[in-house]
């Protein structure tokens, strides 16, 4: 009976997630092509390619630029706005529904209304800086900022999301801890903020990060659409390099042995956040 | 508590309002720029002064070319099938599975137990390259079937489910089974009733997440007739009426309004259903 319940869980684990990746593993040891069924053993030649190829190390390090950009912003700004939102519940509501409708967009449509304020001539951001008598920069096209403008519109997609996790934590906190440090003499904002709603708010912080950071390591939607890793490979990043060589130039062992390094980092920060929550679950 | 002086707290609430004025413009500039955009005249939207408001209302023209010289309706239409089909098969193959994990004592639950949690720690662009040789075998490739299969096994939807599952009192089904109820009778009857709340954050979770997705539509499809909205917007932006900003605007206006009026209609589900999906 528990059998019948569970084995097209079961098969489907095998079919759609463990054998792939046992595929993945076997195909960056290969020199297959889509398409063929010869393949020989080519060891770690994949990899040697991978590796001594400057576009790949080009796309991590951009990742993680991107990743050091994005993970502190989001954390950030996602802090502030969930403590003042949460500091008295004038129009709340608003607010939250407000700060929280880009993680809810489509962000490959919401990526080219991006492209549009980011135009360098009829573009918002140009325009208002003109205002200001700064005279902008083509964000998408130039080598200096289109990580930058990428990492900005990462921002904007994800502080609404660390904004609720942190307002659920907030919520969290007991009031009798609050009293206890007015007691204590702790009854400024400040001095409740630093002796107790910070401190609390630790795990959660720490898991808003993991979180962000994974998310980094994710991104694509806005590469492909916006700037597909241009120019001049400025603002490419690892899935991004992936999916070019795989669907695009079909290099298809290149492909598994990216697929193989990305799974080693993103299994990595995910073990990571498993051992936080963990931990977490003490405070409660 | 001590009470601060009344001016303290006027000059906190004037800089809580300043400063969430501030963030919520910056979330809600590009929405307001799309919309503006979408109502805007080829020539009003190159010139040197800028209104939010058009001063020559275009809209109906711009959301007209959008409507005709791309499916926009047949993208949303796509995305709908394809998102209710990937949450069918995920509850179908889902719940069973996470009611025996949960409820039921059997020789391997351990073991399949921690291959789901292993399951977990697999992102799912890692099995871009599998994922597209198998359907590629089966001719599958620019089908629905090729943007639905491969999402057909939730190892999060498992683990979420099993976590509700466990919450409900053992005493409940060993009731159930005394009436003479049958385990799938017990799923159905008792399981999915109790902890409808929970399939709902889950449906919220897995419909946003495919509704969005733009990575494996873009690897398993070209054809404009089995688009996904995130792909058929990027069709239209590539095509000869895209090149046009104010029909692309109003397209991009009509393939984010349904998710963006779903959440504005049932705000709390949502972000309650996302904040525990992704804590838990």
């Amino acid at each position: 009976m528990a059998w019948l319940a569970v084995s097209p869980a079961l098969l489907l684990l095998v079919v759609l997630l463990f054998g792939p990746v046992a595929a993945v593993v076997f195909f960056s040891l290969t020199d297959w092509q889509l398409g063929s069924f010869a393949f020989r053993f080519t060891g770690i030649a994949n990899f040697r390619t991978l590796f001594t190829d400057p576009t790949f190390w080009k796309a991590l390090s951009n990742t993680l630029v991107y990743a050091a950009i994005v993970v502190p912003g989001t954390v950030l700004l996602g802090l502030v706005v969930a403590l003042l939102i949460e500091a008295s519940p004038r129009v709340r509501g608003f607010y939250r529904a407000a700060h929280f409708l880009p993680v809810m967009a489509t962000m490959s449509a919401m990526a080219i209304v991006w492209s549009t304020m980011l135009h360098p001539t009829i573009g918002l951001v140009n325009r208002a800086l003109g205002v200001m008598g700064i005279s902008g920069v083509n964000w998408l096209r130039d080598e200096r900022t289109a990580l930058l403008a990428l990492a900005l519109i990462g921002i904007w997609q994800g502080f609404g999301f660390a904004m609720v996790l942190f307002v659920s934590g907030l919520k969290a906190v007991p009031q009798q801890l609050y009293d206890a440090a007015a007691i204590d003499g702790a009854d400024g904002v400040l001095d409740r903020l630093r002796f107790v709603t910070l401190p609390i708010l630790g795990p959660v912080t720490m898991f808003v990060v993991i979180l962000t950071a994974k998310r980094s390591f994710e991104v694509f939607d806005s590469v492909r659409v916006l700037t597909q890793g241009g120019p001049n490979y400025a603002s490419d990043v690892l899935l991004h390099r992936f999916y070019t060589e795989s669907f695009d130039f079909l290099r298809m062992g290149y492909g598994a042995a990216l697929t193989v390094v990305y799974l080693a980092i993103v299994v990595l920060l995910t073990l990571t956040q498993a051992r936080l929550l963990e931990r977490r679950v003490h405070y409660s | 508590m001590i009470a601060r002086s009344p001016d303290w707290r006027i000059a906190g609430r004037l800089a809580r309002h300043t400063i969430l004025i501030l963030t919520a413009a910056f979330a809600l500039l590009p929405f307001l720029w799309m919309v503006s955009l979408s109502l805007k005249p080829p020539e009003e939207i190159f010139q040197a002064d800028f209104h939010l408001w058009p001063t020559t209302f275009h809209g109906i023209e711009n959301y007209r070319v959008a409507l005709t010289a791309a499916p926009m309706f047949r993208f949303l239409l796509n995305g709908l099938l394809v998102c209710a089909a990937i949450f069918a098969l995920q509850l179908l193959v889902c719940i069973p599975c996470a009611y025996a994990l949960a409820k039921l004592r059997f020789h391997g639950r351990d073991t399949l137990f921690s291959a789901v949690l292993v399951g977990l720690l697999l992102p799912h662009q890692a099995l871009a390259i599998p994922h597209f040789v198998l359907l590629n075998v089966f001719g599958l490739l620019d089908t629905y079937a090729a943007l639905i299969l491969p999402w057909a096994i939730s190892t999060f939807g498992i683990f979420l489910l099993r976590q509700f599952f466990r919450s409900i009192p053992d005493e409940i089904i060993h009731a159930a089974r005394l009436d003479g109820l049958g385990e799938f009778e017990i799923i159905w009857r008792i399981m999915i009733p109790m902890t409808a709340p929970a399939l709902a954050a889950f449906g919220i979770f897995s419909v946003v997440a495919h509704w969005n997705d733009l990575f494996w539509p873009l690897i398993a499809v070209r054809r404009e007739e089995v688009s996904t909205p995130a792909l058929g917007i990027l069709l239209f932006r590539d095509d000869e009426a895209g090149q046009f900003l104010g029909p692309l605007m109003a397209g991009a206006v009509i393939i984010v309004a349904p998710l963006l009026l779903a959440f504005l209609i049932a705000q709390r589900r949502f972000i309650d259903g996302l904040a525990v999906t992704n804590m838990k």
